[in-house]
């Protein structure tokens, strides 16, 4: 059953974890179009 | 603006799927009689393999186009290559007698038309530059579902087999599968010769070319990995059947939306690069 739960819990962490990191490019996407406007 | 109103709509229905999904695969499904109810993990670990073959597909299908599309001779021939593998298919389905144990003619039909379907719809839908920015997309979604088949795996072996992992050819081809991926991402991240696209496009269509041997290598090698469920002459409970197919509904739905805003990403982020280069250029005239 421990077994069952980790690799759930992995498949899960591993999607979030690239989510994440989606999150964090559109965020700095996001600084550097306002610094462009700024110019 | 309306694909933003739509985005928030389709992510509460895939959740509500996977949620669906998830109480299948847990509660619901019929518990198997030797392995218990580690062998859930498999409603898990086959729908993302399934999910990261059919994204290393369009990877390829993008790649071939980006490289043939610049070049209308080639264009040509790998248009009609393409019409020639579905209707070949077609033909093939009816025509070769007997076919290999578990494969059914409608699957070869069904097969050979989808590749060509897929191939003039992606070539309707992006042009020659943004299949690029697609291919990159699915590599990199396709990378993140076959590390999860790469978990799974040995959370299920090392209960049932006794052991984590083992070197046979399922599964050192889906490694190897992986690595190829990996090799793909890293030299479109670190690589800065204008060829990079070009260069990445050729790996992909040698690398795609693992995605067979991996599909078919529990057909043609005696494994230790298990037969497969569908065809091939294997069997399934229908109730299993069912959560399997929720289970892929909902990961397809999922790796659709990751895509979409993946790719909402990739082209934002070219164009940024698009507009600081073009700032660089201009700007030692202005400051004259």
């Amino acid at each position: 059953m421990n077994f069952l739960y980790a690799a759930y819990a992995a498949t899960w962490i591993i999607h979030i974890t690239y989510l994440g990191t989606l999150v964090r490019r559109y965020q700095r996407l996001s600084h550097e179009i306002e610094e462009l406007k700024k110019k | 603006m309306k694909m933003k109103r739509v985005f928030p709509i389709l992510g509460l229905l895939t959740a509500v799927l996977l949620s669906y999904a998830l109480y299948e695969a847990l509660v619901a499904a019929p518990t198997e009689q030797t392995m218990g109810d580690v062998q859930r993990i498999f409603y898990y670990h086959v729908p993302s393999a399934w999910t990261a073959f059919l994204l290393f597909f369009i990877n390829f299908v993008c790649s071939i186009q980006y490289l043939v599309r610049p070049n209308p001779v080639a264009d040509k021939v790998a248009n009609w290559t393409v019409i020639a593998i579905g209707i070949g298919a077609c033909i093939a389905a009816f025509v070769i007698r007997p076919l290999p144990e578990g494969i059914e003619p409608s699957s070869v039909a069904t097969t050979g038309l989808a590749i060509a379907g897929f191939y003039f719809l992606i070539k309707k839908c992006f042009s020659q530059p943004r299949t690029d920015a697609l291919a990159v997309v699915t590599a990199e979604v396709g990378v993140v579902f076959c590390t999860v088949v790469l978990v799974t795996g040995p959370l299920w072996a090392r209960p049932v087999w006794g052991i984590w992992w083992t070197w046979d050819v399922r599964l050192t081809s889906t490694l190897v599968l992986w690595l190829i991926y990996i090799s793909y991402l890293m030299l479109r991240r670190f690589s800065t010769s204008g060829q990079t696209p070009v260069l990445a496009a050729a790996l992909a269509v040698f690398g795609a070319l693992d995605v067979p041997l991996v599909y078919f290598s529990i057909w043609i090698f005696r494994t230790q990995h298990p037969q497969p469920v569908i065809g091939g002459g294997g069997s399934i409970d229908p109730r299993m059947l069912h959560v399997l197919l929720i289970n892929w509904l909902a990961f397809l739905c999922f790796a659709v939306l990751v895509c979409w805003s993946r790719y909402r990403l990739e082209i934002l982020q070219r164009e940024v690069e698009e507009t600081q280069a073009l700032e660089a250029l201009l700007e030692p005239r202005s400051s004259r």
